[in-house]
């Protein structure tokens, strides 16, 4: 059963070939195997996932199934679940149990979805290598001694090794397509304000977005239609219908203009990656696209713009965790300042604090024109380029990553190095687009991502390219050596 | 030295919505710690604003109210610090871009005379909790209930220039949002709390001297006492040459002194930058035109509305138009009685004196504006006089009935019946022949202050009832 998608776990529960009860049991005990082993998961759900998916048996049977209905899924732990922990990673909320669900957990659970547990993550979603947790590092299905990428490394993880056939993740700078890519799996980012982030807790307000991980495009699309949706009570959220994303998979791809920006083949890409990218845009064109060079001349601005930006954000996103109210808070706190010293001390891990002192200066009087304003003026001109690119090309594609996997505490003495690995995917959140990681090959066993690009609010399209791409390559169906055999 | 105070005044008014600004709890005063704190309010992870739209409106109705330029996009922005009842460790306000920009409106002084006062600038913004350093034995609580409320911070220029023109400021900006029904103006309870701004410079000097800022001082009586220490406080330095330091200072009403608040009670570096978790609020002209339509009569509209047709002097038309519902109620009496004067006069001194007596509002007057008007119509018509009329308003008060049935039950009527005046007159003329003589001998000036002994004893023998116009052309008659 774990190595179905979830359009055939869908068919297989209307079939009765098995039942939500059996699915759920079985990734279960996938899960109490392995996760030992890869460390997806940080909580797991087991008793409530069964009630869930014993109720889904019940609605399946009388036949008032939603479009999920009994379908298990694993849910980063940044998505507030309630009467459930949601840890963010961090000791800050080890003990933190919310009163209520994100938006995203309630649309899940209308649908009829089953929540087998919670997620990986480096800490409050900041990393790209899952070794910022305080639940210890992710390993990736395919060679543990690397790195599952992050910060969705556990959703990555538990998707490549079968504990569960589906995930959500959230993706501020590439959190969702990094680790995707270095998982073998699908990753999709939905555009800016296309899937509400209430509940879901903030990293970098202008950046966060949540969405889909899965074997599949077209899996990809089953979930998004469920994330999908305007949500009041995110005032960022946009008020743009949605559609029914698997209603475009099919769609040839004849007469598709697809751009290769020059920056993103250049000097830091791996050679053997470049090759599985070209490979697989040549499959693009053999069935129909067409390729054009284009440039987004301001790329070299997207790393700064991108580490001014999320980091004063988060640094204000945090100020909250100050141990008045909820989560940790340290022992016996001499006066207020001792409260909030220790108990943020204690609480936020290495790359947390860095990033808060980052963002404390970067909107510190006397230096907000210099860096936080330079950054937005830099974001427009990043948001310009791919405008002007859209006005030529459908989508754009080039590589996920720089290359495959890294080896776990490869980069984690040296942050800048690290920052680098996002260096393809942060414009997409800067600029707000929609984009995907599609498995694209691998190197030296090591999967690798294709990542494409799209104009907002075109999910539809990526999609469909993606999907007619994983109709004729095989990539996405290969799985690591996991050893479970349950 | 002569010195002259600059004030400029930073008002925080509590904007009378129904639930905060931006979440879903309700406003209510006085409720149970922490009964009306949403997991928004508490800033718990994940939680995200959304902005109430009566804020913005009433923050439009205010803008157009002191004829200020309205921000047709404003922005919010994050005001970063550390405080326990600061739930997210920043608050959300408005920096750059503010709802509300320049306007202005005039104050009235107390000797009649008025004065332009510029208004800056008014942002929206959501309030803190409250904690609470008492009864936790060594520890503070927190009370989040008012975390999120719904404030305008309205900022002026520093066009005031002594503790009685802010004063005056204070009580026209509270007439004005009553009016406009953006905020009960209830400072007891802190709906309208007032930050000073004041320096001193020599008398006909152009430059500012360096201010102090006196912090959350909330009534008027607070304000001028303030005032009027900080003013001491100041000129002692400067006349010893001493200097002004820029900072903080807080008011304590029990000490009647202010001094400064510990450094760590302010923040320095506030890191503003633009919410990212709210757009921009962009407004169009078909929305502020259709507020515009919305707006009631102002109170500088109604003041002069009453000058013109209501023949009141300046001061009069102040007093009555102060709250709204007593210039309701004041027109109310006219249309009863036709008389727009002796309403103004019988409304500011006999109703008011009572309800200030008693601690009323208008609104809880015993004495309808219907029965008051009735009243005075017993007077215009010489049914009563206007010293029966008080006895009559007094019964009126105690919650008798109408003035037509105390002036019927008791026999108040006046005696206007030329007969049985006449007769009353001759007794008191018979009564006091000595006064008479002096009377009769005595020049016209005398003769105008003695005639009034005569007034007073027919009074007296009719028991007060008897017309004095007709009293007065009797005895004028008679003692010749």
């Amino acid at each position: 059963m774990h190595t179905q998608t979830v359009a055939q776990l869908i068919q297989g529960l209307r079939d009765k070939r098995f039942s939500s009860v059996e699915l759920t049991r079985h990734f279960c005990a996938r899960i109490t195997e392995l996760n030992p082993v890869y460390n997806a998961f940080i909580t797991v759900n087991e008793a409530a996932a069964l009630t869930a998916a014993a109720a889904a048996d019940e609605r399946l049977a009388k036949g008032d199934a939603a479009a999920l209905t009994g379908i298990p899924l694993a849910h980063k732990d940044i998505f507030c679940t309630q009467g459930l922990r949601t840890s963010c990673g961090s000791k800050m909320l080890d003990n933190f149990v919310p009163p209520y669900s994100a938006t995203v957990i309630e649309r899940f659970q209308g649908a009829g979805t089953v929540n087998l547990g919670k997620t990986n993550l480096d800490e409050f979603a900041m990393g790209s290598s899952n070794e910022n947790s305080y639940y210890g590092p992710v390993k990736n299905p395919w060679d543990t001694k690397t790195v599952p990428g992050g910060s969705s490394g556990g959703s990555a993880a538990a998707v490549a090794a079968m504990m569960a056939p589906a995930a959500t993740g959230t993706d501020t700078g590439g959190s969702i397509r990094q680790p995707a890519a270095f998982c073998g799996i699908t990753g999709l980012k939905p555009t800016y304000g296309r899937v509400s982030r209430l509940g879901m807790v903030a990293y970098a307000s202008s950046l966060d977005q949540g969405g889909p991980m899965a074997h599949t495009a077209e899996d990809c699309a089953i979930l998004l239609n469920a994330m999908a949706g305007h949500d009041p009570l995110d005032s960022t959220s946009a008020n743009v219908a949605t559609e029914d994303y698997t209603a475009g998979l099919e769609k040839p791809l004849n007469g598709l203009r697809i751009g290769l920006p020059r920056q993103f083949f250049g000097d830091g890409l791996d050679a053997a990656t470049g090759e599985c990218i070209n490979a697989a845009l040549q499959e693009l064109e053999r069935q129909g696209a067409t390729l054009v060079d284009i440039t987004l001349p301001h790329s070299e601005l997207t790393i700064p713009a991108y580490y001014i930006i999320a980091p004063a954000e988060a640094s204000t996103n945090l100020s909250r965790f100050d141990g008045v109210r909820y989560g940790h808070r340290c022992e016996s706190p001499q006066d207020l300042h001792d409260l909030y010293t220790r108990t943020r001390e204690e609480g936020f891990g290495d790359e947390v604090k860095r990033r808060i002192l980052v963002g404390t200066y970067a909107l510190s009087a006397g230096y907000y024109d210099a860096y936080y304003k330079k950054a937005q003026q830099a974001r427009r001109l990043i948001h310009g380029d791919f405008m002007t690119a859209f006005e030529q090309v459908d989508v754009i594609v080039g590589p996920t990553t720089p290359g495959p996997a890294f080896a776990l505490g490869a980069k984690t003495d040296d942050p800048v190095a690290m920052y680098l690995e996002d260096v393809y995917t942060l414009a997409v959140n800067l600029a707000g687009l929609p984009g995907m990681s599609v498995p694209a090959g691998l190197v030296h066993g090591k999967p690798v991502g294709m990542q494409l690009i799209g104009p907002h609010f075109a999910e539809s399209r990526l999609l469909n390219v993606a999907h007619r791409f994983q109709q004729a390559t095989d990539w996405h169906t290969q799985t690591p050596q996991t050893g479970g055999d349950a | 030295m002569q010195w002259e105070t600059v004030i400029g005044l930073e008002v925080h008014l509590q904007l009378a919505t129904r639930s905060k600004i931006f979440s879903g709890s309700a406003t209510d005063f006085g409720a149970e710690p922490n009964t009306q704190a949403s997991a928004v309010d508490l800033a718990m992870p994940g939680m995200l604003p959304v902005l109430n739209e009566q804020a913005v409106r009433y923050a439009v109705m205010f803008g157009l109210g002191i004829d200020a330029h309205i921000g047709m996009r404003s922005v919010f922005d994050r005001k970063n610090y550390f405080y326990p009842d600061l739930p997210k460790g920043y608050q959300i306000s408005q920096f750059s871009d503010p709802i509300v920009g320049a306007g202005q409106f005039e104050i009235q002084l107390e000797d009649g005379s008025s004065k332009q006062i510029g208004i800056t600038r008014a942002h929206l913004e959501e309030d803190a909790g409250k904690s609470l350093h008492e009864d936790f034995h060594g520890m503070s609580g927190i009370d989040l209930n008012r975390a999120g409320t719904p404030l305008l911070e309205i900022v002026s220029e520093p066009d005031i220039r002594s503790a009685a023109e802010a004063v005056a400021y204070l009580k026209t900006l509270h007439s004005l949002v009553t009016y406009l029904g953006i905020s009960d103006g209830n400072m007891a309870e802190g709906s309208m709390r007032c930050d000073i701004n004041i320096s001193l410079r020599p008398m006909g000097s152009e430059k500012l001297g360096t201010r102090a800022e006196i912090k959350n001082v909330n009534s008027f009586r607070f304000v001028e006492r303030a005032i009027r220490h900080e003013f001491e406080r100041q000129a002692d330095i400067l006349e010893s040459g001493g200097r002004i330091v820029q900072e903080t200072r807080l008011y304590d009403a029990d000490r009647d002194e202010t001094r400064p608040m510990r450094s760590k009670e302010v923040a320095n570096d506030y890191r503003y930058f633009p919410e990212p978790d709210l757009l921009p609020v962009v407004i169009d002209e078909q929305y502020v035109a259709e507020i515009r339509k919305s707006l009631p009569e102002l109170p500088a509209d109604k003041r002069q509305r009453f000058i013109e047709q209501h023949q009141l002097s300046a001061y009069d038309a102040g007093v009555l138009v102060d709250s709204p519902a007593l210039a309701d109620y004041y027109e109310q009496v006219v249309a009863a009685c036709g008389d727009a004067k002796i309403a103004a006069n019988w409304v500011q001194v006999e109703l008011r004196g009572q309800l200030n007596k008693n601690e009323l509002a208008i609104e809880a007057s015993p004495v309808s504006a219907n029965s008051l008007g009735q009243l005075i119509t017993r007077i215009l018509d010489n049914s009563i006089s206007g010293k029966i009329a008080k006895q009559v308003f007094e019964a009126m008060w105690q919650g008798e009935d109408s003035a037509d049935e105390i002036i019927e039950a008791r026999g108040l009527k006046q005696v206007s019946d030329s007969g049985a005046l006449e007769a009353m007159v001759d007794q008191v003329i018979a009564d006091n022949a000595a006064q008479v003589t002096q009377f009769l001998e005595a020049d016209d000036g005398k003769r105008k202050k003695l005639v009034g002994f005569f007034v007073g004893q027919v009074m007296k023998v009719s028991k007060g009832q008897a017309n004095p116009q007709m009293v007065n052309k009797l005895l004028a008659e008679k003692l010749k």
